[in-house]
Formats: structure tokens, sequence, C-alpha cells
């Protein structure tokens, strides 16, 4: 049982405050994901999770105790590093053993798990190599076995995929999502790239400038992100935005089309819709196509709306030409509307 | 890194001619500077007397190994020897047991007056001997530290402490910190981790850093003749027992000193290198 608390955490390095009043809870056996673009405190924050760094402020709790004035082996994480961190100096079968024998585990238990987790890995033909004579994909194996062969309550995982090529991420991402999913282990993604972020999390926590701007489910955050920013990193490509102006009685003027939307408010909003969710109709939004794309199952049409950059999704089979005036109807339960002057969403 | 080089538009094959050759008279010049020298100085230890003092000589030794054998049986040479071994191992495995955690902090931790104390460690090596040497001499004698092997080793440790710190210092550097990171993760104490991790991997270029000091100690002769009486290193003895000997022993005392820095020079070449390429930061 490894439910992870994080509490009022905050971290300045110096005068440049990197994270400001984090707060997040993490469910036994989850698996989170930490996802923003770079700079915006992701690692900062998993090693003060981790205890590689302490926080300037607040508290980490990891299975109901306070972990945060504990060294890093004693707070029952592992981790597994950006770049492998694979002892050079040991072989694949010392390196997964590591830990191990750093708890003093007799041998035969050390053999035991050690084979057991490099199987799950599919390294077991690699036990008594050294990390100079692996791959870069054979080297991540070790780095996730390693961490795996503590059996530990949380693992951490820093952009573990990221320095593999395009398709051996693809694999490992499956792959790792199988042996997390059955290692019963909570777990800490943290990673820049959004489609890993959507496959492997349980809840995707976006980050944003040292804040966490929404924690929930990858398709909640996609269908419903709580903020503009949000909207605009999730999705590739990501949501549309056009202002509107209220017209009165819950109608809003978008572009020269009056749509239905928020009865609550008086002052202008921005609204939103993904380029998925939009269908060429007979009544809808006036678009001139500037850039057609053929991308085999879709074809990614960038438009615009009165001076304002439009994409849209369309079917493969229609035939669009630059220049074109296309009429085009978004579809009304996934209209979104967010406040210009919080950047929130506005229900 | 200067990969950048192979981007320029191609010389034309006159001027990148030129340059060559100017390159290789360079490299042949450099080393003739260095090897004729070292080569008159064999071919005199291994010479007879007569034919150190003649004039012209011959290219070719004749392995005479008088001058040698004599050396061989001088009185006190071994003495001496011992003594260099003596000061030399404990300037050794004090420069490192001093240096290796001063590089490792340099390395390792940001801490106020950081560079300040990069300089301060170079600025040691600037400070002349001689100056140092009377009050040296003084305290020596009053804390009955003059003539052992110990005190001398003293001197030469402040000496080689320099080096030891700059070159652990790189050698540190050279190992992610990840690596102590995920030790520290997988049970490791910040000691622990640094047994089993990081030690096993700076071990050979400690092992130079300290063959390092033992030069550095093996050479230095001022300190050692001033400091000492009775237990006089080899190259402190050389000097004395030389001044008025024949020149042809004077040629073999040298080749004798020469030797052991050679050798080491040879076997530590690649982790020089590296410490260069700190001085040039
Ligand atoms: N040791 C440090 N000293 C000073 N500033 C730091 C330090 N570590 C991180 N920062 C700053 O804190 C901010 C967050 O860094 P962090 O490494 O957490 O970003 P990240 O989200 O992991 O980015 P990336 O995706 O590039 O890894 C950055 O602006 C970074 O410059
Ligand atoms: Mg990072």
């Amino acid at each position: 049982m490894a439910e992870i608390q994080i509490k009022n955490i905050a971290k300045n390095f110096g005068s440049y405050q990197a994270l400001h009043d984090i707060n997040l809870t993490i469910a036994d056996q989850e698996f989170m994901v930490l996802l923003g673009a770079s700079g915006c405190g992701k690692s900062t924050l998993l090693r003060i999770i981790a205890g590689l760094e302490t926080a300037t402020t607040g508290e980490v709790w990891i299975g109901g105790r306070r972990v945060d004035h504990l060294s890093p082996k004693d707070r029952g994480i592992s981790m597994v590093f950006q770049n492998y961190a694979v002892f050079p100096h040991l072989t694949v079968f010392e390196n997964i053993g590591f830990g191990l024998r750093m708890q003093k585990l007799p041998d035969d238990e050390v053999t035991r798990r050690v084979e057991r987790t490099a199987g799950l890995m599919h390294i077991d033909q690699l036990l008594k190599r050294y990390s100079g004579e692996l791959s870069g994909g054979q080297r991540q194996r070790v780095a996730v076995a390693r961490a795996l062969a503590m059996e530990p309550d949380v693992i951490l995982m820093d952009e573990p995929l990221s320095n593999l090529d395009a398709l051996l991420r693809l694999e490992m991402r499956a792959e790792l999502k199988g042996v997390l999913a059955d290692s019963k282990t909570t777990a800490i993604y943290v990673t820049h790239d959004q489609v890993e972020a959507m496959s492997l999390a349980d809840r995707i926590s976006v980050m944003h400038q040292g804040r966490i701007v929404q924690a929930a489910t990858p398709i909640e955050v996609y269908r419903n992100p709580a903020a503009e920013f949000v909207a605009g990193f999730i999705g590739n490509p990501p949501m549309n935005f056009l202002p509107a102006t209220p017209s009165g009685d819950g109608k809003w003027q978008v572009a020269g089309q009056v749509l239905d939307g928020p009865t609550s408010r008086s002052a202008p909003l921005q609204f939103a819709v993904r380029p998925e969710d939009i269908r060429p109709a007979d009544s809808g939004l006036t678009a001139t196509a500037k850039v057609v794309e053929p991308l085999g199952a879709h074809l990614l049409v960038t438009c615009e709306v009165e001076g304002t950059m439009f994409r849209a999704v369309l079917d493969s089979d229609l035939t669009v030409h630059v220049g074109d005036q296309l009429t085009l109807a978004p579809q009304p339960d996934r209209i979104r509307w967010f406040d210009p002057e919080t950047t929130l969403a506005v229900a | 890194m200067t990969d950048a080089v192979a981007d320029l538009p191609a010389d034309t094959g006159a001027s990148r001619k030129a340059g060559q050759f100017l390159y290789g008279a360079s490299v042949v010049l450099l080393c003739a500077w260095v090897i004729v020298p070292l080569y008159f100085l064999l071919l005199n230890t291994l010479s007879s007397p007569e034919e150190v003092n003649s004039f012209p000589k011959s290219f070719l030794p004749h392995f005479d190994l008088g001058s040698l054998t004599f050396f061989a049986n001088f009185q006190g040479i071994l003495r001496a020897l011992w003594n260099s071994v003596l000061v030399a191992a404990m300037t050794m495995v004090m420069s490192i047991v001093i240096g290796a955690p001063a590089g490792y902090a340099l390395s390792r931790f940001e801490f106020r007056g950081k560079e300040a104390f990069r300089l301060l460690i170079l600025l040691t090596r600037a400070f002349p001997l001689p100056l140092l040497a009377l009050p040296l001499a003084v305290l020596f004698i009053r804390t009955g530290l003059d003539d052992t092997a110990f005190g001398l080793a003293l001197v030469h440790t402040t000496l080689a402490i320099p080096f030891a710190v700059l070159i652990t210092f790189s050698l540190f550097s050279g190992i992610p910190i990840e690596l102590e990171e995920a030790a520290w993760t997988l049970g490791c104490t910040r000691f622990t981790a640094f047994t089993k991790v990081v030690l096993p991997l700076i071990l050979p270029g400690i092992t130079a850093s300290a063959i390092f000091a033992f030069v550095i100690s093996w050479n230095e002769v001022f300190a050692a003749a001033v400091l000492t009486i009775e237990n006089r290193t080899l190259p402190a003895f050389l000097l004395q027992t030389l001044g008025e000997a024949p020149l042809h022993l004077k040629f073999a005392g040298g080749f004798i000193l020469v030797v052991p820095a050679l050798i080491f020079i040879f076997a530590v070449r690649k982790y020089l290198f590296a410490m260069w390429g700190i001085a040039n930061r």
C-alpha cells in the first residue's frame, strides 16, 4: 500500500521559484504521469519525491509515512533515470542485483529476483554483459529491471524512454505499461511527450511554470481541459480558439456565427474546439483554406477564420484546394469556453 | 567538438601542403628538443670515462657499464634510494587522502568561494620554496620533524596536493552524478555509494594521480637538501656527492634520476592530457 501525498510543496533555486505550492495525491497502484513543457519543474518535483532534492517548503507522504526528512534509500522508492545510469563497472546481473545486495539478501534470493525481473524485461540473455556492451534499449531495460527488482512501493521514472528511437519507444511503452500494471507498484512517470502520457497514464498531471494546472484521466484532460494552456498543449494539432462576444440569453457571437454557450457570463470569452470535432456543413464558420496536408487517414486543413488560424481534421475523401471557401460546423457538445481573464474553463 | 573544421570550405592544395609541412616540422623539432639531450645522457652514461671527455663523439653507445656499476656500489646510495622511495610513498598516500576529498567536493558541491578555492590551490605552487625553507627548517627543528622522512613527505605533500586535487576533480566530474543518485535510491548512503560506485570507476585515475605525486616527491631536491642531513633522498644525496665528481659520474647520476620519471610519464600520459584539459578551461 503506497499512496503518495504531496502537500504544499514549493521549491526555490536561489531567487528563482521552480515549484509553486504543489498539492497532489496519487492513489495506491496508480500510474501518474507528470506532463509539461521543458523547464516546467517536472524533474524537480520527481526528485523531491525521491529525496534527491529538498523542497523549500511542504511535505511528502508515502504510504501514510512522512518521508521528506528521510534519505532516498529509506523512502521505499526506486528510480529510473533518463540516461539509464547503469553502473559501468558491474555486469547486468550485478546491476540488477545491486539494491538487493545492499539489503544483504541471501545469494539465492538475489539470483531468484534478478532472474525473474530480467525475464520480465527480456534481458535474461545479457546477464553476464557490461553496460558498454549493450544498446541503448537494452540499457533502458536493465535500468527498469534494476528498479523493479527492489520490489519498491513506488517507482519513479524521469523521461525513461526519451533517449530511444521512435520505434523502440513505442515497443518499450507498451511493455512498461504491462510490466508495471502486473507489479502493482505506484508509478510516477515524467515526460514531455503527450502521446506517451495519454497511452500510459491512469491520470495525467499537466504542469505549467511550476504549477499543476490539471490532474485528471487522459480522456478528461483531452475532452475537458481545465485551462487554455492545457487545451493548447494537449492534442496534435491542439485546440482552436476564437474570440466570442455575448449577445445575451446564452447566445454567443463567434466569427459571425451565433452559437449556444454559457448563460452565466456577460464578458467576452474564448471559444474553443478540437480540429477533429469540426465537420463541413451548410451553415457554420466561414473559413479560407491556407494549407492542405493529406495525412493518409485524415486531411489536415489549416484555414483562416476572420484573421485567426483555425485547423480542421477532415475526412480524407474530401477534396480541398488552397484558397477554397469552407463552411465548418463545430460539433455542439464538443465546444469548450475559456475565460480570457483567468484562462480557466467556463462551464 | 572539432568536427566543425571539416565543414569549412576546402583549402587550396598548395596552402594545405605547406601547412602540413609546417606542422610536421614543428613536431620533429619539438621531439628533437626533448629526445636529443636524453639521448646524449644515455650515450654518456654508457660510455667509458675517456669517451665522455673526448670529441667528436660516436652516435652509438659502447655499453660500458662502468659508471653505473660504480653507482651500484657507492656508499650510502642504497640508503638514499630507500629514503626516496619511503618519502615518495608517504607523499603519494597523503596527497591522495587529502586531495581526493577536496577534488570530490569541488566537482559535486556548490559552495561560496569555490572558484577562489580552485585558484588558491594553484597559487600554492606560486610560492617559492626557497622563501619558505628557512622558517620551515626552524619549525621542523622545534617540532622534531627535521631530518625525518615523514617531515620531508609533509613538504612534498603540499607540493603534490594541487595536482592531486585538480586531477581527482576532473576524474569525479567525469562520473555522472546520476550514477551516485541511482546508488542512493538503491539503498546506498553517500559513503557506500562512493565506495561501491565512484571509487571503482576512478581507481585507475587515482592511481595515476598517486604516481604523479610519487614523481613530484622523487624529483624534489631543494627541500630535501635543506631539511635532511642523515636521511637524504636520492636527488639530495646526488647533489651533495656529485658536486665535485668527474663528468662521467654526473651523467650516470642524472640518468639514474631521469629514468623513473620517464617511465612514469609514459605510463600516465592519458591522465596528464585530462589534467591539461582542466588547465585550459
Ligand atoms: N539545480 C538547479 N539550480 C538552479 N535552477 C534549477 C536547478 N534545477 C532546475 N532548475 C530550474 O528549475 C526549472 C525546472 O527544472 P526541471 O529540471 O524540473 O524542468 P523539467 O520540467 O524537468 O524540464 P525538462 O523537460 O527539460 O527536463 C528550470 O527552469 C530549471 O532551470
Ligand atoms: Mg527533466
